[in-house]
Formats: structure tokens, C-alpha cells, sequence
């Protein structure tokens, strides 16, 4: 492995990842979809964690850029965990194979652009804040 | 039990992202996220995989919703590319996006084949 890997950083984005993939699980759990049926949850998920990311990018360079564990755990950890691309895609593959390739198409282009929309808005958002 | 297995994956999934990511990027100069499309597209490889086998709810929490959860992200995914339109990489924005996507279904239908067969 890696010498330089601080194993501080390392146990932060593990704790970080478990909590988020928890809190993932909760919700998916919460509100199943059924086959060929829209996978909400996920993309609830995807969304709400890219405006996080947008957010906390913020705080960390602007707000606490001393604090040496708060991206590892929140951003890399937390919300890597918390937020997925493998269910994404083997949702879309699986909505299409279930004979609903309409509906897998408009979850890959809503995913995608409300995620990337979302960080933009996160990022702009907490910037104004900062700057006040 | 269920919960301690989701744990249990992403407990190993986050810190192997990671250092995959680490790993990767400090081997090439280029600002494109290889790092974290290896571990997408990986991720998606071993989901598909997972969920072709015969249904076992231990293994789909340890490894699906655990391991391959935390080991792939689409916070840092969307991140990365919202950073490369900012500083002006149009292109390696949209090849992220394009290539990301493509290698991941591919690999996803790989593992789903090779797990139907298997299984």
C-alpha cells in the first residue's frame, strides 16, 4: 500500500462511507421500485448528494480549509457512500431490459442533469453565503 | 444483520475508492478523473455481477449495496466533471460523462452475462 496514506484520512472515509451507505440503504428500503418502474430513490439520492458535495466543496476551501478530516469524511466518505453510480447503471440496464427503455433513458438524463445542476447550485448557493 | 453487512462493504468500498483514486491520479498528469471512472466503472462490473446470481440477501447487502455503494460515487463523478466545463475542458467533461456511462453499462452487462451463466 500506498506509504504516504495517512490512516487518519483512511478511518475518516471509512466511517464517513458507512454512514453514508446507511443512510442510502435507509431510503432505498423506504421506497422501493418496482421492474421497469422509475428507481426514485436513487435518484433522489444522487441528486441530494451532489448538492451536498456542492455545498461542502465550499466550506471546505472557504470555511474550514484547516480542517484536515472534514473532506474525507463528508465528502469523500459520506457522501461517496451515500451517493452511487453502480445501482445507477445497473438500473438503467435493468429498467431497459424489463421493457422500458423510455423510462431507463429519462432516469440516465434526469439523474445526470439534475446531479450535475445540483452541485452548480450547492456550489453557487453556499458560495453567496461566504461571501456576504 | 442486514445493516451490519451494508456496513461491513462500506467499510471496505469508501477507503478502496480512495486509494484507487490516489493511486491512479498520481501516476498520469492529466486532469481527467481516470481514478474515479476506474472505480465506476469497476463498481458497476461487480453490481451486475451480484445481481445475476441467484438471489441471496446477505451477499446483496455485503457486496451490492455495501461494497459496490461506497466503492462507486456520483457526488465526486458529477463534481469532477462540473470542474472540468468550469476550467474550461468542455471536451473532457463531456467524454467523462459519455465514457463513464458507455464503459459502465458495457461492464455491468458483463457481469450480469457472466453471473447468469455461472449462476
Amino acid at each position: 500500500m500506498d506509504p504516504d496514506v495517512d490512516p487518519h484520512v483512511l478511518a475518516a472515509v471509512s466511517a464517513g462511507g458507512v454512514l453514508g451507505a446507511l443512510a442510502r440503504y435507509g431510503l432505498a428500503a423506504a421506497w422501493p421500485h418496482p421492474a421497469g418502474g422509475f428507481p426514485w430513490s436513487t435518484l433522489v439520492i444522487n441528486v441530494s448528494g451532489c448538492l451536498l458535495i456542492g455545498v461542502l466543496m465550499v466550506i471546505v476551501t472557504e470555511v474550514a480549509p484547516g480542517r484536515r478530516l472534514l473532506r474525507p469524511f463528508l465528502g469523500v466518505g459520506f457522501l461517496g457512500g451515500y451517493t452511487t453510480f453502480s445501482t445507477y447503471i445497473v438500473d438503467i440496464y435493468r429498467t431497459a431490459e424489463a421493457h422500458a427503455p423510455w423510462v431507463a433513458l429519462a432516469y440516465l438524463g434526469l439523474t445526470l442533469a439534475g446531479a450535475v445542476a445540483a452541485v452548480w447550485a450547492g456550489w453557487e448557493a453556499a458560495s453567496r453565503l461566504v461571501r456576504r | 444483520m442486514t445493516l451490519l453487512l451494508v456496513a461491513l462493504g462500506a467499510a471496505i468500498g469508501a477507503p478502496l475508492r480512495y486509494l484507487t483514486d490516489r493511486a491512479i491520479q498520481r501516476r498520469h498528469d492529466s486532469v481527467f478523473p481516470w481514478g474515479t471512472m476506474t472505480v465506476n466503472v469497476l463498481g458497476s462490473f461487480v453490481l451486475g455481477l451480484v445481481t445475476a446470481l441467484p438471489s441471496d440477501t446477505a451477499v446483496t447487502a455485503l457486496v451490492g449495496t455495501g461494497f459496490c455503494g461506497a466503492l462507486t460515487t456520483y457526488s465526486t463523478f458529477s463534481f469532477e466533471t462540473l470542474r472540468l466545463v468550469r476550467d474550461g475542458n468542455r471536451f473532457y467533461a463531456a467524454a467523462n460523462v459519455v465514457v463513464s456511462i458507455v464503459a459502465g453499462l458495457g461492464a455491468a452487462a458483463i457481469g450480469i452475462i457472466l453471473g447468469a451463466a455461472v449462476g
